[in-house]
């Protein structure tokens, strides 16, 4: 007769649930997962005793895309879908990975325009990571500051190509667009505006006490949970392990360029909890400033499309290309057959593997961690789901 | 209905009629759901943001479908989350408008001819009033976009029916 | 350790089990497993003081055609910067690998896009279920014999 007073509640993957514990949803619509993320909360009262990720609310095919377009440029403006905050980070991915196929030399000028517009596109994205993390917290102002910046960078990339967010700007063998006249000046007084700005940013909230007690000791993720999980970026960096791909794997120009890396220490904290992975990307966005700086400094001239290939046939083979972008290690595997549309193409984001690591430092922590929590991974479903 | 502050030369008293009055309160404080799917999210927000002030026509996003008058899709809507985004304009109550930005949402945008998890076009399960073209629409777009809704909503009349 | 190196100490562990070789002539090289061996040159790569590759960097599933899959693992040491890729090959119509994700933790979510977008099945996989796609989908579209369904719960697919 009581058969069903007590029924049995399962989880998506299976774990049954005790009678004191609760699944609560935070779907795939909520105002602080970053996109459309779904979390399923295993909660007791308000201690959160498992976290189930589920994703591929914006799977938009990329892979199949890549297969059945007619040649390999065709892809780059699928690329850029992939990580919409820094859109030229995953173009540069892709056509670092098809150059070292057909084996195509770049000119030096084409480097170092990438290098530069690469290390805006990244002080960009940490911006909205940043500015979104803010207003997570529930701080609204340091938000608008941040955007007020971004749309500066905008300026920059709009006067280039012509595009504020996804641009399809970097080609094989060189880019579209060369620099415009004047964009160097505007560049430098870009650099001598923002270094103040950073100071202003951590008075107001990197060293306030709120947004300490919020972030401090939340999330700690040790460095050996790190590397087995493959974390990258500053997810990895915040947790003390001292890798960056630009240092240690190096592509590009970087090794002409003199910068630090950046790792957590623990300052307010433990190492590897919130507060470090916020202030990593802060201390981040200063050196890319330096990069910036040293690299117009040293810009040669040349001509940016002469080493644009006529007919983009690589040879049979396949290869795995990997760069440093905002959110970490991103990963190309391109299959070629020889002829000229790729056979295969897998994008390894940084984001789906940051994401697989947060059940492991989810548990045990107030359900309002969990928010500072998803908002440190840094997240961009476009690239989780691609 | 003009500028209130013509109005009040002569005596404090303005006439007007139900429907003009109605739909300029309308119109004048539409509050978005926050509902940011993809790249069109982040120009969504650089919209809100101090640049392209959003708060200056009264749009205030909120996070929850009961309390918004306007959804607007922004970012690609994928076979997967369109039964939650039916859910969600289910939940709204009326009067209600959906404003469709980006190519995406229009039409399925880039992914149209070989994606097949991606819903070609929201309309196939929503119902849309503004659509704004554009991968990402400048900020200057959807305010227009916003702006056309405005006029939409200032043909409105009690006595009609609507759609 | 250079690419030789490290392909000949798999050589002298697993003779029987290693199908293929190839450093020269190709920019990634690659070493070709038995796929039922998959686990023990996984724990090896992983264990061994010289090699200790302890991160994976991308674990792919592959359609070769011609009724062939593919499994393919890139794999990295943080501690001696030194790179290998690992392949696998199993037939279509039984596909089955056994799983490393107990061996790299990174693997569990990289297996189940694998087995969601081309149908792999990892054996000892502690939640095999499809990923990004939904619960209910029939097929797994990255197959180059892949037809797109006409409807989905009552909306279309094809534009």
């Amino acid at each position: 007769m009581f058969e069903n007073a007590h029924p049995i509640v399962k989880t998506s993957n299976g774990r049954t649930l005790r009678s004191e514990e609760m699944i609560i949803n935070m779907g795939p619509q909520h105002p602080s997962t970053h996109g459309v993320l779904r979390l399923e909360l295993v909660v007791d009262g308000e201690i959160v005793v498992d976290v189930i990720p589920h994703i591929g609310y914006l799977h938009r095919c990329f892979e199949k895309h890549c297969e059945a377009m007619t040649n390999y440029q065709q892809v780059i403006p699928y690329c850029d879908r992939l990580d919409y905050t820094a859109a030229m980070n995953m173009e540069y991915g892709y056509v670092l990975g098809v150059e070292k196929l057909l084996g195509i030399h770049v000119p030096e000028r084409v480097e170092y325009i990438r290098v530069i517009m690469l290390e805006l596109q990244r002080i960009a994205s940490h911006l909205i990571a940043l500015g979104t993390y803010g207003l997570d917290i529930g701080a609204f102002t340091p938000f608008l500051f941040m955007f007020r910046d971004r749309e500066r960078i905008l300026d920059l990339f709009e006067t280039t190509c012509g595009a504020r967010l996804l641009y399809n700007y970097i080609w094989i063998g060189g880019v579209s667009h060369d620099l415009p006249p004047g964009f160097i000046d505007k560049a430098k007084a870009f650099c001598k505006y923002f270094r103040p700005n950073i100071k202003e940013f951590n008075d107001l909230l990197t060293y306030n006490d709120i947004f300490i007690k919020r972030t401090a000791n939340v999330g700690i993720l040790p460095a050996d949970v790190a590397i087995a999980y493959g974390c990258s970026g500053p997810m990895l960096r915040g947790s003390g392990v001292n890798w960056d791909l630009r240092r240690d794997d190096p592509y590009s120009v970087y090794n002409k360029f003199q910068w630090e890396v950046q790792i957590g220490k623990g300052e307010v904290g433990t190492v590897g909890d919130c507060w470090d992975r916020y202030i990593v990307r802060m201390r981040e966005m200063e050196q890319s400033i330096n990069i910036i700086e040293q690299a117009l400094a040293q810009i040669p001239d040349g001509d940016v499309q002469s080493a644009i290939p006529k007919r983009i046939r690589p040879n049979a083979g396949d290869l795995y290309v990997r760069t440093e972008s905002a959110r970490g290690e991103i990963g190309f595997y391109i299959i070629s057959d020889g002829t000229a549309s790729p056979y295969r193409v897998k994008g390894r984001s940084p984001a789906f593997v940051n994401l697989s690591v947060l059940p492991e430092i989810s548990r045990g922590y107030m359900i309002a961690d969990i928010i500072a929590i998803t908002g440190s991974t840094d997240i961009v479903l476009g690239e989780v789901d691609r | 209905m003009g500028l209130l502050d013509k109005e009040f030369n002569n005596s404090n008293v303005v006439i007007t009629s139900l429907d003009n009055l109605l739909n300029w309160a309308r119109l004048s404080s539409l509050w978005g759901m926050q509902f940011g799917l993809a790249c069109c999210a982040i120009e969504m927000m650089a919209t809100g943001a101090s640049h392209y002030d959003l708060d200056r026509f009264g749009i205030f996003f909120r996070a929850t479908p009961r309390q918004s008058d306007v959804m607007i899709v922004a970012g690609t809507v994928t076979l997967k989350m369109a039964s939650r985004i039916k859910r969600l304009y289910d939940q709204m109550s009326e009067p209600r408008y959906v404003i469709s930005m980006g190519s995406c949402s229009n039409c399925g945008g880039p992914y149209w001819e070989h994606g097949y998890h991606v819903l070609k076009g929201v309309d196939r399960v929503i119902p849309v009033d503004v659509y704004v073209p554009g991968c990402p629409p400048r900020p200057e777009a959807l305010i227009e976009g916003l702006m056309k809704l405005q006029e939409k909503i200032r043909q409105q009349s009690l006595v009609k029916k609507t759609a | 350790m250079t690419p030789q190196q490290i392909s000949e100490k798999l050589k002298s562990q697993f003779s029987d089990n290693i199908l293929d070789v190839k450093i020269d002539g190709v920019l990634d090289p690659f070493v070709k497993i038995a796929a039922s061996h998959i686990k023990e040159v996984a724990i090896f790569l992983r264990e061994d003081a010289d090699l200790q590759f302890d991160y994976l960097m991308c674990l792919s599933g592959v359609d070769y055609g011609k009724n062939v899959l593919g499994v393919v693992y890139h794999l990295a040491s943080m501690q001696h910067r030194h790179k290998i890729t690992v392949k696998v090959e199993i037939p279509a119509d039984n596909p089955e690998v056994p799983s490393v994700s107990s061996i790299w933790p990174t693997a569990n979510w990289h297996e189940r896009e694998a087995y969601d977008m081309i149908g792999i099945k990892f054996i000892g996989h502690p939640d095999l279920r499809r990923m990004l796609l939904p619960e209910d989908w029939d097929g797994h579209p990255l197959r180059k014999d892949y037809k797109v369904p006409e409807f989905y719960q009552g909306m279309k697919v094809p534009y």
